[in-house]
């Protein structure tokens, strides 16, 4: 499962840090992404993973470490700025536009024009036809390209946004809280894109606060806590359980426990 | 499992017409209007009569020409309140160059339009920057467009309406491109007709078959998304409102050279109209979701019922209790359609 220590490496923070005003929101956090694997992203609420990815994602500028894309130091000024570094991003409720149809919004701000000038038209039937196999190729069935894409279950959209990233040739592929609103059915399909897009070579990073989901298709756990970094272990070096132990707050939830088995005896 | 290629995937078979006509925003408006010409047609002899017909395609085609630049707005999920009195803005801009300092009409024209064009960036620039509801902004500058027009008019001529286009140099080719007339079967049409049918057309075919089109619709259904995927958000919902800021110069324009003399008041209430007919039209207040052609069929409603009641001889008051009801039936079906177009099918 885990691949060879020699896999490129596309992405890496080094002690990164971000505050909003006085308020510390991210300090000395290091982990590396690398192509074909997943690096998860475990915290509770409040702990810093959405700054992370925001600034992997150019929505937010680190202040303090380093960000570096293959090797070279660089900070993104926007979203279309990491994206044309082929970091693309999968928001949790931001990933497709609702009204529209699965084609449009596969194709959406990259769309196939015919034509030229004036007289630059969208290519309808490529859109289409392109989106069909993209999807396919991905292993996701769909019956109706032109449905709106709002007809579709949660897990479903998530999984045109995943094959839309990988089509548009991202390298990474950041993926935040894709499973946290689905049933377990739904959270299994888009973890099972997850590894097929891993196995296609992306460098995934998952963002998630369920080490359920997380164990089975990570190579790399980088844990946070509060703005700090609590480890980043390689899978080989921690079990499932005490990853969940970590997450859950370790020591701190064994009291609770004690306290809820008294009560409860 | 991979179906490629244009074929159709197999599994959806031949869709229910129904399902296929149910997704399309104008339909509620197309039987609308289908209603209203058959009433008309059966209470009213003149109403069906070519006269009748050049009348009320007049009336709708000023109206319809905002109408459809506000509905590509209203679907990139913005409103302009100022596109009414712009109409008046904009002709008094080209009356009083032509007028007062002897200009040629055209340059007039290209003057105006150009103050058009900076007031719709306005309008975007401000909405965009602020992120304030552009109800609230667009209101502002309806209420400032009505003080300068009643101000500089009466500043400059005394009065409250500047008119005499009709002596100024180039006002007969200027006419001749928005205010004349053809004939068609023995009656003169104007020519508003034709300007109406091409913004239709060219704003549908910018819809339906474009990039910026695909960017019109994401903007307004789900602004973030839609910049995270990096589609020009800012960009788009300026150039729509400055769409609507020329479309708002042209029926100036057309009003102008036709009836050759422009009060200073003009225009007030006509926003609401624009708003209405595309929300007839099928276009949603919450954005993404709407067409073109509806919005014309919208303002094709409403220059049917407007004449329609005058040849029925009925007083005209019942206009606007016909309004209401129009806008009350359209919003819940269109209220109906949206909850089906995003009905999650688990």
């Amino acid at each position: 499962m885990t691949s060879p220590e020699g896999a490129r490496t596309l992405l890496e923070v080094k002690d990164i840090g971000k505050t909003y005003g006085s308020v510390i929101a991210l300090r000395d956090v290091s982990t590396v992404v690398r192509a074909g694997e997943v690096t998860c992203v475990l915290g509770d609420n409040g702990a810093g993973k959405s700054t992370l990815i925001k600034i992997l994602a150019g929505v937010h500028q680190h202040d303090r470490g380093s960000l570096l894309s293959e090797g070279r130091e660089i900070r993104f000024s926007s979203p279309r700025e990491a994206l044309d570094h082929g970091i693309a991003t999968v928001y949790q409720d931001l990933a497709v536009v609702p009204l529209m149809s699965v084609w449009r919004n596969f194709f959406l701000g990259s769309e196939p024009t015919v034509g030229f000038g004036p007289f630059r038209f969208l290519d309808r039937r490529k859109g289409r036809s392109v989106t069909r196999e993209a999807l396919a190729g991905m292993g996701i069935d769909l019956r109706d390209v032109e449905q709106p894409v709002g007809t579709l279950s949660g897990g479903e959209r998530q999984c045109v946004a995943i094959a839309r990233a990988v089509h548009f040739g991202a390298k990474v592929l950041i993926l935040d809280e894709p499973t946290a609103a689905l049933g377990v059915k739904q959270a299994g399909v888009v973890l099972k894109y997850v590894a097929r897009a891993r196995d296609r070579g992306l460098g995934v990073v998952l963002i998630t606060h369920n080490p359920h989901h997380a164990y089975p298709v990570g190579d790399r756990f980088l844990l946070l806590k509060r703005g700090r970094a609590l480890g980043c272990h390689r899978k080989a070096d921690i079990s499932l359980a005490e990853l969940t132990r970590q997450m859950a707050g370790g020591a701190e939830l064994e009291a609770p426990a004690h306290e809820l088995r008294g009560d409860a005896g | 499992m991979a179906v490629a290629g244009a074929d159709p995937d197999e599994r959806v078979g031949a869709p229910r017409w129904s399902d296929r006509l149910v997704v399309r925003p104008e339909i509620g408006s197309l039987l609308g209007a289908l209603l209203v010409f058959v009433f008309f047609s059966v209470v009213t002899e003149q109403f069906l009569s070519v006269g009748g017909v050049a009348t009320w395609l007049d009336d709708a085609s000023t109206l319809g020409i905002v109408a459809v630049a506000v509905a590509l707005l209203m679907i990139g999920g913005e409103f302009d309140l100022s596109a009414g009195v712009l109409t008046a803005s904009t002709a008094l801009v080209t009356a009083i160059l032509a007028t007062r300092l002897g200009w040629n009409v055209w340059l007039a024209l290209a003057v105006s339009l150009a103050f058009a064009l900076a007031v719709g960036a306005l309008n975007g620039w401000l909405v965009v920057r602020t992120g304030l509801p552009s109800f609230i902004v667009t209101l502002g500058t309806f209420l400032a467009l009505q003080g300068l027009n009643l101000g500089i008019t009466r500043l400059v001529t005394g009065t409250v309406q500047v008119s005499g286009m009709r002596s100024t140099a180039g006002y007969e080719s200027a006419g001749f491109l928005f205010a004349s007339t053809f004939s068609l079967g023995g009656t003169s049409f104007y020519v508003s007709i034709v300007w109406w049918v091409l913004f239709t057309a060219v704003a549908s075919t910018l819809l339906m078959r474009t990039r910026f089109g695909n960017w019109i619709f994401a903007v307004g259904g789900a602004a973030a998304t839609s910049r995270a995927v990096g589609v020009p958000v800012v960009r788009t919902k300026v150039l729509l409102f400055m769409t609507t800021a020329g479309a708002a110069w042209l029926v100036g324009s057309i009003n102008i050279l036709r009836f050759t003399s422009v009060q200073a008041n003009q225009g007030i209430g006509l926003e609401f109209q624009f708003i209405i007919a595309a929300v007839i039209g099928g276009c949603l207040l919450t954005g993404g979701f709407g067409s073109a052609v509806g919005a014309a069929i919208g303002a094709l409603i409403f220059g049917m019922a407007r004449q329609g009641i005058v040849y029925a001889n009925w007083d005209s008051d019942w206009f606007q209790l016909f309004l209401g009801v129009m806008l009350l039936a359209a919003v819940l079906v269109n209220n109906a359609l949206r909850r089906r177009a995003e009905r999650v099918r688990r």
